[in-house]
């Protein structure tokens, strides 16, 4: 069984068909990306997994279970952790406050401790801001800081919306090597991504969106080197 | 005229902390709602006012099966604050679940609207019940404490003279005090307080936590409403006699506090509350001697909104409304 699922989803938002009948799997373990152009419906689809929007018909399937028309604050206690485009980091809590909102639904002060010094381990440079507050922090900052978050609710599937977006080259470097290094520890990624190229080079398995709809899929490496994909979003 | 002045301060100051304590209270129901919703809850005035009444009718109850005359002053107000509190905080959050809810995703004005709607409502509501039970609107509940302090400042500076404090005044400054960091405790280091300011920086991504907004929302409308209510009781206390009108007037000027403080900011309305409380009752006391007797004390509104206006033209976003960068 897949650990993610999505069948023939078709979702609107704001008034748009976003989503024309995605259908795609996530494996246990896997990095799988989706990548496309602005406005092609990457953000639409992460947004329909984790519950912010709502789809018109199709399944949402986690772990077997249907989860179409759960709300967010729901799925997110269920394993899975959304890293919104632009990182959302909440800008007037300090960097700690919001660490503890990733793990807002977990009551065991011990275990939140253990996950933030997991977070230290993997950015260290969050440490050293933790009584910052979080909209002081760099963007590159923010993005560490985003992914931590997430990170503290333990979950079993990881979203990520754009996480290069804005960020110098050297810190988009870093962040994929982060990417790597959880999913090498066993975490299972779903990555949304325009910048094809660094994604398709760290994901095992990749689909190309295209205004709603999934027109090619494989693996990383043969997407990467695919002369369509190669065209369209490598040039 | 400047000693004159001084001579009156330290009853100005006494008497303008007393009121403001009172704004400070209702401005943190505003400036709470504000942050999570970007909603100027009208009806919270009338929260208040219904808090008053709710008081006074708890106070009738207890005076007629004769409890007040043997348990103390203070227990009885205890009693008395903690009933109507959980009346109002009950009514806010209800008010909320059905006048705003719905209309979550249309403009805020039309959110705007309802609420004026729930305002006269509830006005309308309190007026009806209490002619049908009293069979007059205006009522005058038992006091509970009637007695009175010197205070000597005379000793402090000659220029000075004695203040007189009523029981009941310092009743409502601990109290107030007493809600004020109570709810800054709970808001900035306890968890739920945590989920509150996150929903109000960002509801969405609060979701995403596992926060269930609506819970947060509500939760929300209960601790406001329920301080306004309190606030009621104590204002009843303080000045006898209530109306079902006292919170439309009573409403702004406590929404003043809270754009003065810069709304949104909890400290901010506190600080606002009080300063408008002193503000007006400076102007109360001395507008007539500064302009010559042109102004009478009657215009002591016009002198507290004045400071406010000249305020928010040099710092719009209110005193405490600092917004921290945002780097994207």
């Amino acid at each position: 069984m897949s650990i993610l699922e999505l069948k023939d989803i078709q979702t609107y938002y704001g008034g748009i068909h976003a989503l024309k009948g995605i259908s795609l799997k996530v494996e246990k373990g896997e990095i799988v990306t989706l990548i496309g152009s602005n406005g092609a419906g990457k953000s639409t689809a992460l947004k329909t997994i984790c519950g912010q929007v709502q789809p018109k018909s199709g399944s949402v399937l986690f772990n077997g279970k249907n989860i179409s028309s759960q709300p967010a604050h729901v799925t997110a206690k269920t394993g899975i952790a959304h890293v919104p485009e632009g990182r959302r980091i909440f800008p007037r809590l300090t960097v700690k406050e919001n660490l503890e909102m990733g793990a807002f639904a977990v009551k065991d002060k011990k275990a939140i401790q253990d996950r933030m010094e997991k977070v230290f381990h993997y950015f260290p440079r969050v440490k050293e801001r933790l009584s910052q507050k979080g909209g002081t922090m760099s963007g590159g900052e923010q993005q560490m800081l985003a992914i931590g978050r997430a990170l503290m609710s333990k979950p079993d599937l990881l979203l990520l919306d754009e996480p290069s977006m804005g960020l110098a080259p050297v810190i988009v470097e870093q962040i994929f090597d982060i990417i790597t290094e959880l999913n090498k520890e066993g975490m299972t990624i779903l990555l949304v991504e325009q910048n094809a190229f660094q994604a398709l080079q760290v994901a095992h398995r990749g689909y190309v969106i295209q205004t709603g709809e999934i027109v090619m899929s494989g693996q990383g490496s043969d997407l990467i080197t695919n002369e369509q994909v190669r065209e369209a979003y490598l040039a | 005229m400047i000693s004159e002045i001084l001579q009156t301060l330290p009853q100005v100051l006494v008497d303008g902390l007393t009121l403001g304590a009172i704004y400070a209270v209702i401005a943190l129901g505003y400036t709470m709602v504000y942050g999570i919703l970007e909603l100027i809850n009208f009806a919270h005035g009338e929260i208040f006012m219904t808090g008053a009444f709710v008081g006074v009718a708890v106070l009738f109850f207890m005076s007629g099966a004769g409890w007040l005359a043997v348990m103390p002053a203070i227990l009885a107000l205890l009693i008395v604050l903690v009933v109507t509190s959980l009346v109002t905080g009950v009514l806010g959050m209800g008010i909320e679940r059905v006048a705003y809810r719905p209309l979550r995703k249309a403009p805020k004005l039309i959110t705007l609207i309802s609420a004026i709607g729930v305002s006269f409502l509830l006005q309308d509501i309190v007026r009806f019940i209490t002619e049908w039970k009293r069979g007059n609107y205006i009522v005058t509940g038992p006091q509970l404490f009637d007695s009175k302090i010197g205070l000597d400042f005379s000793s402090i500076w000659s220029h000075f003279n004695d203040a007189i404090l009523k029981t009941s005044s310092v009743i409502l400054l601990v109290s107030a005090i007493l809600m004020m960091i109570g709810l800054d405790f709970f808001v900035n280091k306890s968890k739920w307080g945590m989920a509150m300011r996150s929903v109000a920086q960002d509801r969405d991504t609060a979701a995403l936590m596992g926060i269930n907004v609506n819970k947060v929302i509500s939760l929300t409308f209960f601790i406001g409403s329920a301080l306004g209510g309190a606030t009621g009781v104590l204002f009843a206390m303080q000045y006898g006699t209530i109306n079902p009108y006292i919170g439309f007037i009573l409403g702004l000027k406590a929404f003043t506090a809270a754009v003065l403080g810069g709304i949104g900011n909890i400290r901010g309305a506190m600080f606002g509350g009080l300063l408008l409380g002193v503000l007006e009752m400076f102007a109360s006391a001395n507008l007539q001697k500064l302009t010559g007797g042109v102004f009478t004390a009657e215009y002591k509104d016009v002198f507290a909104f004045g400071i406010l206006i000249i305020v928010l033209i040099f710092k719009p976003e209110g005193l405490f409304g600092k917004a921290v960068t945002e780097k994207v």
